[in-house]
């Protein structure tokens, strides 16, 4: 009860001294603060990214492609494949027959607004079925496509960052001229990012003669998969495999997560680690600079783990003020930040924001705490273990 | 340079504050030339690009092929000195992990083109003569272990063999970077084989290279090969090679500028804690300096030692830290063929050289102006 006592009162003697060494300790706060900005920043858009690309999310929404292929974009299924996919037991029914859509995706230079050059655009082609498979899309501009028409709709990510997609305005492929007909949105997910036009009519656009890429299906159950891939794979007539899609899209996610996510910790471990080499000097200032008063203090009768416990606690403070100042600044300038990207998988662009999670906030505070403590404990355990009489004398 | 040691001898004072801050700059320092290393790596070596290459793709869309009979037809445009194509092959070593690039190429005319793959000459006949034949880069056969003469078989995502076999490549011959940043995890082959193996796009290339005779005509050129096919149902999109890697490094968008922000504000923290330690470190020995005032040491030369201190303070650590970081990127890629230009160009080397002279100036310059204006009697009465 006396040690706490006694730490308290050092410890609220050093907190209130701070702003008379405030030259080392605002260095010690920015050097902490700087760490953490980099932390969070760089998370933040490895964290945006995989929400873009995870949150397609319905658990019963499972993607058809040939055996063997890594991405749509390599994968060839022709018609009367995408039936045999369609007429396998298990899926949900609609009014129309089976929930599915069988899909051609492909590529298309276009401008990107922030830079002026071209970019790869995914463009994909799709059956009346797409918006009863992705239940969570829906139009907020304008009218959907009108089938057999040279006619377009585009996500909301993608509109934001590529030039000329405004409902009503036309745009020039090669040889075909498509009109923009509306906008749509997924909760941010990657179809977001896309351009979306009838598959009958792509296909004619790029000669793709009767083929696709995929076929989207929506399952009975949630947990109906495997018996929709067991059913597939018992079709001598077809090659291909079923992946749930929120899988597919993970999957696709993972290099450039990974890629980001490295570069992000290697950086902020490093700058961390220079951090902990500034707070350990301001620190050590703190602690000589008060020499006498410790010494005083020890003599006094205050025990070494108070004087440990204070010191400890000063630097604690100065972490979690740049802790705080540093996540706040991440917060603000990076949160909800909209870029694009190449998504290494697909060859084409991602359009994402990047997010600033509570929990990224919190693990940047933590490191910035992690930091405080390897920076107050050598500085610490020396002021503990003055020579009471020396440091008495001492200028 | 006599006052050496009375330099050392201060840097010595305080040997924990002195190590800290040489550490904090060597952090910094590994820190930019890493950084450095990513920004040509995410530039995807535009700097390497050949200045007399042109590269022409399918003006829609470069998935979508171009048909092979351009060739001839590309050869015989004025101001061509030489053209040749390759095909994305994106086939599946063991694993699906294991990605690097392949390319279905005309060999003779493709080495030709590209001058820094460099091959022995017997290893390069007998890839010509070889129709199943492979040549690698070096750190791609070292990634598997691969040697000449060892058959690789490819499962195709995008091309199947009728049967759906795998392909299999016999490796004829392991290429070396001519200049530094080649990539060397590239894996090529027979153009012939590819298209008579494969069961459909037959007689298409993904898309062609071509020399011009003078890097200046360049753009006319382009744009003369771009009227030849225009109208025509593969319409093309010719630009140098410079513009093309450009372009497709920009696809990767703000995450490059948004490092290079990065790197600003962790040189400018550490500027800070360099700084404010040499302050403390001349602050506390006020006394000494009047002291070598009163000796005869003159306003001048106690400038210059402070400044001296603190550049080389800087030096050691700033020099440890660029050595190291040039240490780790001549290791190359780290990422295993995703960033294959990944190197440490001697450009920038010098500009981290200049960046810590520069350091250990602005850390001094404040304390040392100090130290210089000091007045004996002040000083001598001040205590500590």
């Amino acid at each position: 009860m006396q040690a706490l006592s006694q730490i308290l009162a050092i410890t609220a003697v050093n907190v209130r001294s701070i702003p008379q060494r405030l030259g080392s300790s605002i260095v010690a706060i920015v050097g902490i603060a700087g760490v953490v900005v980099v932390f969070v920043a760089v998370l933040s858009i490895a964290q945006g990214f995989r929400a873009a690309m995870t949150t397609a999310g319905d658990p019963r929404t499972a993607i058809v492609m040939r055996a063997g292929t890594d991405s749509e974009l390599s994968s060839i299924l022709m018609r009367e494949h995408t039936q045999l996919v369609k007429d396998a037991p298990g899926l949900a029914q609609g009014p129309d027959g089976p929930v599915a859509s069988a899909e051609l995706f492909v590529i298309v230079n276009h401008p990107k607004r922030s830079t002026g050059s071209d970019a790869n655009v995914p463009l994909r082609g799709v059956e009346p079925g797409a918006f009863a498979v992705r239940p969570r899309l829906r139009m907020v501009e304008g009218r959907p496509f009108q089938p057999g028409r040279n006619e377009i709709i585009v996500g909301r990510a993608a509109a934001g960052q590529f030039t000329g997609l405004e409902v009503g305005r036309d745009v020039r492929w090669g040889e075909n001229v498509w009109k923009v007909v509306g906008v749509f949105e997924a909760d941010g997910a990657i179809s977001e990012s896309e351009i979306w036009c009838d598959a009958r009519v792509l296909q004619g656009a790029y000669r793709r003669g009767d083929s696709f890429q995929s076929v989207y299906v929506q399952l009975e159950r949630e947990d109906g998969l495997e018996a929709f891939k067991a059913a597939l794979a018992a079709d001598p007539r077809l090659n291909v495999m079923a992946q749930r899609e929120t899988d597919y899209l993970a999957e696709q996610s993972t290099v450039l997560q990974t890629i980001i996510r490295t570069i992000g910790f290697v950086i902020a471990g490093l700058m961390g680690i220079g951090a902990v080499f500034g707070a350990i000097n301001t620190m050590y200032n703190a602690v000589a600079s008060r020499t006498r008063e410790i010494a005083t203090l020890r003599a006094l009768g205050f025990g070494a783990l108070s004087i440990v416990a204070s010191v400890m606690a000063e630097s604690a403070v100065l972490a979690l003020i740049g802790g705080i100042a540093g996540g706040l600044l991440a917060w603000g300038v990076f949160d909800g930040y909209r870029t694009s990207t190449m998504n290494f998988q697909s060859f084409s662009q991602v359009a994402f924001a990047f997010r600033v999670t509570p929990a990224l906030l919190v693990q940047g505070l933590a490191c910035a705490l992690v930091m405080g403590f390897l920076g107050g404990i050598l500085p610490a355990i020396r002021a503990a273990r003055l020579p009471i009489v020396n440091a008495l004398r001492e200028l | 340079m006599k006052y050496l040691h009375l330099v050392w001898r201060g840097l010595l004072r305080r040997k924990l504050r002195t190590l800290f801050t040489a550490l904090s700059i060597f952090i910094a320092f590994l820190l930019f030339g890493a950084l450095m290393a990513l920004r040509v790596a995410f530039g995807m070596g535009v700097d390497l690009a050949g200045q007399d290459r042109l590269v022409m793709i399918q003006k829609v869309s470069f998935i979508q092929p171009l048909p092979l009979s351009y060739m001839n037809r590309i050869a015989a445009t004025p101001g061509v000195s030489g053209v040749t194509h390759s095909s994305w092959f994106g086939g599946i070593y063991q694993d699906p992990k294991n990605f690097f690039a392949q390319f279905a190429v005309d060999p003779e005319s493709w080495l030709a083109m590209y001058p820094e793959y460099v091959l022995p000459d017997a290893q390069k006949q007998a890839w010509f003569a070889d129709r199943t034949g492979a040549v690698v880069g070096r750190a791609l056969a070292d990634r598997f272990g691969w040697k000449v003469g060892d058959r690789v078989p490819l499962r195709g995502t995008i091309w199947r063999t009728a049967d759906d076999a795998p392909w299999t490549f016999t490796i004829d011959g392991i290429y070396e970077a001519g200049t530094k940043g080649t990539d060397t995890t590239q894996f090529f082959f027979h153009y012939a084989y590819f298209n008579e193996t494969r069961t459909f796009g037959k007689d298409l290339t993904g898309w062609y290279v071509v020399r011009v005779a003078d890097p200046r005509q360049s753009e006319d050129v382009a744009a003369r090969l771009d009227a030849l096919f225009a109208n025509s149902s593969s319409e093309t999109k010719t630009s140098t090679e410079k513009a093309f890697v450009q372009a497709f490094a920009k696809q990767i968008g703000d995450i490059g500028s948004i490092l290079m922000a990065i790197l600003a504000a962790v040189l400018f923290t550490i500027l800070l804690v360099a700084a404010n330690t040499m302050a403390q470190a001349v602050r506390e020995r006020t006394n000494e300096l009047a002291i070598m005032k009163t000796l005869g040491f003159g306003d001048g030369q106690l400038l210059g030692l402070v400044l001296m201190e603190s550049v080389m303070l800087a030096v050691i650590g700033g020099g440890a830290g660029l050595l190291v970081a040039w240490l780790i990127t001549q290791q190359g890629d780290p990422t295993g063929g995703l960033l294959p230009a990944f190197f440490l160009p001697t450009r920038d080397l010098v500009l981290g050289v200049g960046l810590i002279v520069a350091l250990g100036i602005a850390a001094g310059l404040l304390p040392a102006w100090q130290a210089g204006r000091l007045r004996i009697v002040d000083a001598l009465r001040r205590q500590g």
